[in-house]
């Protein structure tokens, strides 16, 4: 093999990788602009039924912490801190619902207890195991704001 | 239309945090604590100047009827038997000195009346704030030539909760104006506000704003520290103080400061401060 050619195909798989990264947005590069999250944050639409899982996963959303979601009443204890979710889909679109769920505080404000689930805009002295980390993947925030959509009243 | 629905929606989420737990459905029973049916307990007082919240409430109003009325009666509060065995402590004696508390302090009870309404203190010699651990520790190293102990061994809880209790009933008040407790209160503070950990939430975040809120199956209080050491059900055990800060803070996904550390005693002197006028509950019976 020459060595020009060894540079094309270095070159390509790099524009390979580069590509496929681009499919997924890192939370650095997600930009919430009018309280909206445009497109999905994989290029891929979510599962609302994995969302609904993720959604009650006391290890991953674990939303009905501050949440009442009549949805899964045969979950125990729902928390009150948030308002509930009932109906939500109605009242915001999917583009904001995203935005609630990756940052809120872009959304309610610095002060609100909603934790942002896809950011790096964290508290002081993240646990070690959690570093660098966001709480849901990209595609788990994807699953959430689909089953999110499909609560309406 | 569905602009102005959704402004709506977001103030009333707004106006829930900004007004705490003043009307909400699962705020603070309205109870009375009194112990054996002789001992009235100040469970709700007015906040102290400069407090952001107007009244102070005590842990107990948020808990449920059968944990309250575990700590309404001491011989089924089980707290009572570490109180039994923080007075066997007091009187034995331990170290190359040959002394016990008592060879230097006499009866505990009489010597130890209204000291625990009033810790942290001031340490000149040490140049910071003493918890009722620190100079547990200081005693047993300088006068009876003893070992200090391990943070949460067996026995430092349950002298400690043998001294505190020796106030019951006593309110809660600390003396700022000694040394410089007024910067460690200043630095409590700061820590009580600051967001930590991936969920990004401060002390603050839970028990200032949203008490009287369930967090999924845990009835928010004010976070008061007035019954500390406390008996909890689910571990079957007394609690210490920093050790209920640290799995706090750990609750935010943060890493926590060591026990004693000048974050946790200064984080001590100012939530002491925030329950003034509580009256110690020690042993107080929480979930
Ligand atoms: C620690 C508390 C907490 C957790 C956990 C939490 N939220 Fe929230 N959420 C709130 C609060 C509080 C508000 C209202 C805004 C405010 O007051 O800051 C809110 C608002 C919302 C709203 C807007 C609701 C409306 O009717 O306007 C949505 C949607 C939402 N949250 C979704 C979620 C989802 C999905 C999760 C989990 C992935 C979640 N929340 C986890 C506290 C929380
Ligand atoms: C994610 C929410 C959350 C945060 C943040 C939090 N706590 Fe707590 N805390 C709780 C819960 C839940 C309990 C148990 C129920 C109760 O008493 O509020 C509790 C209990 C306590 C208690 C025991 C109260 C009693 O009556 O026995 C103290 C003291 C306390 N917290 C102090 C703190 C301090 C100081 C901080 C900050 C370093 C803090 N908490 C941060 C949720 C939180």
């Amino acid at each position: 093999m020459t060595k020009g050619l060894k540079i094309i195909f270095a070159a390509a798989s790099f524009a390979l990788a580069g590509s496929a990264f681009a499919e997924t947005l890192a939370p650095d590069d997600v930009e919430i602009v009018d309280m909206e999250v445009t497109a999905s944050l994989t290029g891929k639409p979510g599962d609302a039924t994995i969302g609904r899982e993720t959604f009650a996963d006391r290890k991953k959303g674990n939303c009905l912490a501050c949440h009442v979601n009549a949805d899964l009443s045969d979950q125990l204890f729902h928390g009150e801190v948030g308002p509930p979710l009932d109906g939500v889909g109605d009242r915001w679109t999917a583009q904001e619902l995203r935005a609630i769920v990756i940052d809120s505080k872009e959304v309610f404000g610095e002060q609100t207890i909603m934790p942002g689930f896809y950011t790096m805009n964290v508290g002081i002295n993240v646990a070690e195991k959690h570093k660098g980390q966001t709480i849901l993947s990209a595609q788990d925030v994807e699953d959430v704001v689909a089953y999110l959509t499909t609560l309406s009243e | 239309m569905a602009k102005i629905y959704k402004t709506g929606v977001l103030l009333a989420g707004l106006l829930t945090a900004g007004m705490s737990s003043a009307a909400l459905a699962g705020g603070p029973v309205d109870e009375k604590l009194v112990i054996d049916d002789e001992l009235e307990i100040i469970t709700r007082t007015a906040a102290p100047e400069g407090h952001p919240l107007d009244e102070v409430i005590s842990g107990w109003h948020y808990r449920t009827e059968e944990t309250r009325a575990l700590e309404a009666d001491s011989f089924q509060n089980p707290g009572m038997l570490y109180v039994e065995r923080g007075e066997e402590i007091w009187n034995t004696v331990e170290g190359d000195a040959g002394k016990s508390c008592a060879s230097c302090h006499g009866d505990g009870e009489e010597f130890l009346k209204g000291i625990g309404a009033n810790y942290p203190k001031w340490n000149a010699d040490a140049n910071k704030p003493f918890n009722l651990e620190l100079q547990v520790d200081q005693c047993r190293e300088e006068n009876m030539q003893a070992k200090p102990y391990k943070f949460d061994a067996a026995d430092q809880k349950a002298l400690v909760t043998y001294i505190k209790h020796q106030s019951i009933g006593m309110p809660v008040e600390i003396d700022l104006s000694q040394g410089e407790m007024q910067e460690w209160w200043k630095k409590g503070e700061e820590t009580y506000y600051t967001r930590t950990g991936q969920l990004n939430l401060a002390c603050a975040t839970c028990h200032e704003d949203y008490n009287g809120n369930y967090i999924r199956a845990d009835h928010l209080s004010q976070g008061n520290v007035n019954g500390f050491p406390t008996y909890r059900l689910k571990q079957s055990a007394m609690v210490s103080l920093h050790n209920r800060f640290r799995g706090c803070i750990r609750d935010t996904r943060a890493e926590f400061p060591a026990a004693f550390s000048d974050e946790l005693m200064a984080l001590e002197v100012y939530v002491t401060w925030r329950g003034t006028g509580l009256s110690v509950e020690t042993p107080a019976v929480r979930q």
